[in-house]
């Protein structure tokens, strides 16, 4: 099977690389970039670890073939933190203990990205619809979505 | 989990797309959104061995309204579906059903074309393209042709569509004055494909008689199904609270449930009954101008 060329810029950085085409876009973060802050959790498009935002919109990077992430921009978990200091959204998952496991967490934190970024200001029940494709086993939901409209607080004071 | 190896193909437009598919027969498959085919690939369910990309096709993603219809391209992503205001405005079952497929990441990939030329059962673009007597237009190597939603599924998994033709548009016409529908999925969680969902699309007049109705059944049987006979029993008739339990009783009937992990034949055909006579009265209380909410039961 023929490989494939392919350039994708992840959080600011242009990458090359030479794939066969089967290889999941997942893959190519983690195995191939070194991206690992997205997780394979599920591997059947249930789960949402692997969510990366593509071109402004949330996407589940398990279920996407890296060929078609060719001339697109990928955000991962690692690219929300600037010089250092943690993006708003990231805080307040710490300050709200919004993780117990942390093996959900840059999915979900991904996931409230995106809502936030279409919704700066979620009702709770918005949160939940925001988070439906993203599952916690520890079943730390409350906590999340507490987190979720404190980060959307701290942005709004923030712009 | 890895799908087996395939070799890639970006088409540019959809006649390139086309040949490809002439080409390559059977051993070839399509890929919009990939939010149903790449599962299946991973799971080994599909072993296509050229994939056929139509990622790279300008001009396919569009909703718009010409000449009495809505026209949906065939690239349109269900996210855009959901947050149209021009389909909020002229059809409100349309963007309730469809923020409802799978979740936010799926619709924000997956496709209104994908969506209705994988034929899944309990897809919600299936009882939806039925209730609004959809036209899908398919394009082919020997030019188009348009088949209307209630001829396009056939069998599990299987479409009206032939192997070297893609689905391009859906086209639905717009509706006469006093006209609404409305959407109701049963799921034991977010994300699922229907139990059983109903969707309905009714027009009456002054009287408070049906005028026309469309109505469409999802996850209860092999294909989306088209409630005819209840349809009929309600065409014509003013809507009365009996007109309309006996609707619903029709629509059970004419559902074909397969039991599974999620629900027995006879719990299907029931919560067709109910979804079916409350879906018909949030419609009825759009048409009257009610705000009225449908979506998950």
């Amino acid at each position: 099977m023929s490989k494939e060329k392919i350039r994708v810029r992840v959080n600011g950085k242009d990458f090359e690389a030479e794939v066969e085409p089967r290889l999941l876009l997942i893959d190519l973060l983690r195995e191939e970039l070194g991206f690992t802050g997205p997780h394979v959790g599920c591997d059947t498009s249930n789960c949402g670890a692997c969510t990366v935002i593509l071109d402004g919109y949330s996407v589940k990077s398990c279920t996407m073939f890296a060929v078609q992430a060719h001339g697109k921009e990928i955000l991962t978990i690692e690219g929300l933190a600037q010089d250092g200091k943690l993006h708003p959204i990231q805080e307040a998952f710490w300050d709200n203990h919004a993780l117990q496991c942390g093996y959900c967490t840059p999915g979900m934190v991904m996931s409230a990205y995106y809502l936030l970024s279409r919704n700066p200001n979620p009702t709770e029940y918005q949160v939940r619809r925001g988070i439906t494709g993203n599952l916690c086993r520890c079943t730390g939901y409350h906590n999340i979505v507490k987190a979720i409209q404190d980060a959307a607080g701290r942005m709004r004071s923030k712009a | 989990m890895y799908p087996r190896a395939f070799e890639y193909i970006r088409s540019q437009s959809v006649a390139e797309a086309l040949g490809h598919l002439s080409r390559l027969g059977e051993e070839a498959k399509v890929l919009a959104g990939g939010q149903s085919l790449i599962p299946m690939m991973k799971l080994r369910l599909a072993g296509p061995s050229y994939i056929v990309d139509l990622g790279g096709i300008p001009g396919l993603s569009y909703i718009r309204e010409e000449d009495g219809h809505i026209a949906l391209g065939a690239f349109t992503r269900h996210r855009e579906v959901e947050e149209s205001s021009l389909l909020r405005s002229r059809f409100p079952i349309i963007p309730e059903a469809i923020g409802l497929v799978g979740d936010v990441q799926v619709r924000n990939m997956g496709t209104v074309g994908g969506s209705l030329a994988h034929g899944e059962m309990g897809s919600d673009w299936g009882p939806v393209s039925l209730a609004l007597n959809a036209q899908l237009r398919a394009v082919g190597p020997g030019g188009e042709r348009r088949i209307a939603a209630k001829e396009f599924f056939l069998d599990l998994y299987t479409t009206a569509l032939s192997q070297n033709e893609l689905l391009a548009e859906v086209l639905i016409s717009l509706p006469p004055p006093n006209s609404s529908g409305a959407y109701l999925k049963m799921v034991r969680r977010a994300g699922d494909f229907a139990v059983a969902s109903v969707a309905m699309q009714m027009t009456v007049d002054d009287g408070g008689k049906c005028l026309d109705v469309g109505i469409g059944l999802g996850g209860v049987g092999l294909t989306p199904i088209k409630a005819v006979k209840a349809e009929a029993a309600l065409k014509g008739e003013k809507v009365t609270e009996a007109v309309l339990r006996n609707a619903a009783a029709i629509a059970a009937q004419e559902a074909d449930p397969v039991p599974d992990i999620r629900g027995s034949a006879e719990y299907r055909r029931e919560l067709v009954k109910v979804l079916c006579y409350r879906v018909a009265n949030i419609a009825l209380g759009r048409i009257r101008g009610e705000a009225v909410e449908g979506g998950y039961v």
